[in-house]
């Protein structure tokens, strides 16, 4: 009887065909695990099978559970899962923080923070940790929750597919403990932001495949007329991160039961592949998903429309079709072909202007609600994200610069650009989106406390300036001291000479990450107390049914 | 403006969508990578690129798995400076075997295109197990553990098959004799004795010159292979194959 229930509607198919899938992988890692001979797999296999177990006795259970009820009530949104994915954020937010300052903590003290007998603790193998769990546990965490938390209000209908959405989620999820162990066990293929081997890249190509079928279908289901703006760049940043992923990994395995791949360009054209890749991660992971976060939650938190619905068309397709060239500006003066790094420079230019119209539209929504500055920490955070994105998005064109770039590149002045951005930006806005939703979700009317907010605003906003000014001094300074003369027409430095002038800056771009990191435990325990409904989060009073009563909706109105 | 109405259409089906954005970002990466891979100038013309021999190969991928690419470029850029410092510029051609390439983004140390034979095979063996013993203000973290390591190289052939099938020009001959060109090159008075002729006819011969190969105990301990062996062959290597002395860099189909 339960059982036929359930399956009488989409929700029970959704079920069992999830619990399909994912037990064939499984079957499929017992395999490989029986007939490995490589260690790592070995592990890597283990790993998978335990998590793919646990899966299935967790959905077994929370299905057998369900009796007559429809987990899947098509009359409601799917909050549960935004609920998971919030909190799935704020853990591998903090993790992949606490392995940035590790990471900077080993350059700054190497006798200290190396320890020869566990190779695997080395630098190389904790920066790709580090730079996968900020980019991919974090971002894309936050991407998840606040995607499905939008397109579900946006298009005013349950997400689609029952059972699927919770497979993207959990399918992420292990793609990211997959990719981090075996990033410990030195599992990687070496290409930044691409490290994850071929077995690891072929499961985040299917989950990426349910992600946009999911989010596709709860377009096609959608009760407004229109698509939103924000679902314009949700849906570019699902579409082109599936493009970019499949191209930039294409492999062959030595052995169907190992972990090493052969790429399948080599040199120049990998390099080109790879810059491809690695820049238009920037582009469509973290600029066009965390632009659909600021379409959405900056309108929603200030109450005011967005500023200008020409400019977010114009923004919109100007940014996506320029962000894809900009890639050969990482190439400057090597031995990619001079014509592709000039075009690479060229649209880097051009890539300034939309950059700055989105920016532009972000900020000028808080037209009529600028006193929300000085009153809501929230919004500061979120406006201050735009101030950071304008910055880095003009840093970027000037440091693509060819002469600019023979200064930079290389040094530390990159790793200061990327962090302003990464920092300023996605974490911000990131951080702005979390502090809306966990009241929201949780029907709360504040947040547990306003004042830890302005905390975590100014300890960050200070962790991120230390950040910024080490690491652009660290690099100009060591971009001069290489390519100094003294007077008798030799080299002024050696190259350890340049590592050693640069260990304040060190220091200092440790304490600055240290700070971040603290900002972000501070926003974590008012989450936690937020969703508990501590302090001032007080319930809000029964919530009327959303289909009967719809809350004012992010408008699509132009402003004029 | 009358286009800016009709973007209503777009926005009222997800599908035309889709396929529109899908459309607009095709079209940059086409136009800088299709090139590339046809284009007869991509790739400069020299003499003396061969494969890697297959105890470099896994020293390559030692220095892969190691994440030695985060902190180390292995692309000279033709400034005076960096030739002066490193030797000759990078070219093409040089990573034209690389299966991913290691120009790497970062010099947190310095640039490793043409390590190889800067130092003495002893040095990179004491450098990699205690950097700081021997240049005090180094950040780089210690491998002392890669000279306990015995190197794991049971999948050799298929490696070697693999990296053929994607165009590196290894011979039958070297993939039959992988392993015994392994031994060669790391222990060539003991294990490795009867295949060092083949491991310098075989890789001298795709190089095209004598000399291409070095061959030696690289970790001072005989009697085993270790992944100290590979890496320190590898970084031996590095940069040294290409024979500059017949590169002309002003020749038409080498200006790029």
């Amino acid at each position: 009887m339960t059982s036929r229930t359930i399956s009488s509607n989409s929700g029970g198919g959704s079920i069992a065909s999830v619990s399909a899938l994912v037990a064939v992988f499984g079957v499929l890692a017992l395999i490989i695990a029986g007939r490995t001979i490589d260690h790592a797999m070995g592990i890597q296999a283990m790993t998978f099978i335990v998590l793919v177990t646990a899966f299935l006795v967790g959905t077994g259970m929370w299905a057998g559970n369900l009796i007559n009820r429809n987990p899947f009530d098509e009359s409601r949104y799917e909050d549960t899962l935004v609920k998971f994915g919030v909190f799935a954020s704020v853990f591998w937010g903090i993790a992949g923080l606490l392995v940035g300052v590790i990471i900077a903590l080993q350059l700054t003290f190497p006798n200290i923070f190396y320890f020869p007998e566990f190779g695997w603790t080395n630098f190389g193998r904790l920066r790709p940790l580090h730079t996968s769990a900020v980019i991919f546990a974090f971002g894309g965490n936050v991407l998840l929750a606040t995607s499905f938390y939008v397109v579900q209000r946006t298009c005013r209908t349950r997400i689609a597919g029952g059972m699927w959405p919770w497979f993207v989620f959990w399918g992420y999820q292990f793609f990211i403990v997959l990719a981090a162990t075996g990033y410990l066990l030195g599992v990687t293929q070496s290409k930044e932001y691409a490290e994850p081997e071929w077995y690891v890249d072929l499961w985040l190509t299917i989950v990426w495949v349910a992600y946009l079928l999911v989010f596709l279908g709860t377009l096609w289901k959608r009760k407004e007329p229109h698509i939103y703006v924000a679902n314009w760049f949700y849906l570019s940043f699902i579409v082109t991160i599936a493009m970019l992923h499949i191209v930039n990994n294409l492999s062959i395995p030595v052995s169907w039961t190992g972990t090493k791949s052969v790429q399948v360009f080599a040199g120049v054209q990998d390099a080109m592949t790879q810059w491809w890749y690695g820049h238009n991660a920037v582009g469509f992971f973290l600029t066009t998903g965390f632009l659909a976060i600021m379409y959405y939650f900056i309108p929603k938190r200030v109450n005011r429309p967005v500023y200008s619905y020409r400019l977010s068309i114009v923004h919109f397709w100007s940014l996506i079709f320029i962000y894809i060239w900009a890639g050969p500006h990482h190439l400057h003066y090597t031995a990619l072909p001079q014509w592709a790094q000039t075009l690479g420079m060229t649209f880097s230019i051009m890539l300034w202007m939309p950059s700055w119209g989105g920016m532009i539209n972000g900020v000028m929504t808080l037209s009529g609600a600028w006193d929300k500055l000085r009153t809501d920490p929230v919004v500061r955070m979120m406006v201050v994200s735009l101030a950071f994105y304008g910055m880095a998005t003009f840093e970027g064109p000037l440091m693509s610069v060819r002469a600019v770039n023979s200064l930079s590149h290389y040094t530390e002045w990159g790793i200061g650009h990327v962090h302003s951005g990464a920092l300023g930006w996605v974490g911000y806005i990131s951080f702005g989106a979390l502090y809306c939703l966990v009241p929201w979700l949780y029907k709360k009317k504040a947040l547990f406390s306003k004042s830890l907010v302005e905390w975590h605003f100014w300890i960050s906003t200070i962790g991120i300036l230390f950040y910024m000014i080490s690491m652009w001094f660290a690099g100009i300074m060591e971009g001069l001291m290489w390519r100094a003369y003294n007077e008798y027409g030799f080299l002024e430095y050696s190259f350890v000479e340049t590592v050693e002038a640069k260990h304040i800056s060190y220091m200092i771009r440790a304490l600055g990450g240290g700070l971040y990191f603290s900002g972000a435990v501070i926003m974590a325990y008012n989450l936690v107390r937020t969703a508990l409904g501590h302090g001032a989060a007080e319930p809000v009073d029964s919530k009327p049914d959303p289909y009967a009563n719809p809350e004012p909706r992010a408008t699509l109105v132009p402003a004029e | 403006m009358s286009i800016m109405n009709k973007h209503g259409l777009l926005e009222r089906h997800s599908l035309l969508l889709t396929v529109g954005i899908l459309v607009v970002v095709s079209i940059g990466g086409l136009i800088q990578m299709a090139p590339l891979a046809y284009m007869d100038n991509t790739i400069e013309k020299v003499d003396g690129m061969r494969p890697y021999t297959p105890l470099e190969l896994m020293g390559r991928d030692i220095y892969v798995r190691e994440g030695c690419y985060v902190c180390h470029s292995q692309m000279v850029r033709p400034l005076r400076d960096e030739v002066e410092r490193y030797g000759h510029y990078s070219l093409a051609a040089e990573s034209m075997y690389d299966h991913p390439f290691q120009w790497g983004s970062k010099r947190t140390g310095p640039d490793l295109a043409r390590v190889g034979g800067k130092y003495s095979a002893e040095w990179q063996v004491d450098h990699l197990k205690d950097p700081r013993a021997l240049v005090p203000e180094s950040v780089m973290p210690p491998y002392a553990f890669l000279a306990d390591k015995k190197l794991n190289f049971d999948r050799i052939g298929e490696r070697l098959r693999t990296e053929r099938l994607l165009g590196v020009p290894y011979t039958d001959e070297m993939i039959e004799n992988a392993e015994g060109h392994l031994y060669a090159q790391a222990d060539p008075d003991e294990k490795g004795y009867d295949h060092l002729d083949g491991l310098l006819e075989q890789y001298d011969g795709a190089s095209g010159r004598e000399g291409s190969v070095e061959f030696r105990d690289y970790d001072g301990d005989p009697g085993r292979v270790t992944e100290m062996d590979a890496i320190v062959a590898y970084l031996q290597m590095t940069g040294t194959l290409v024979d500059f002395s017949t590169y002309e860099a002003d020749d038409l189909s080498n200006r790029r």
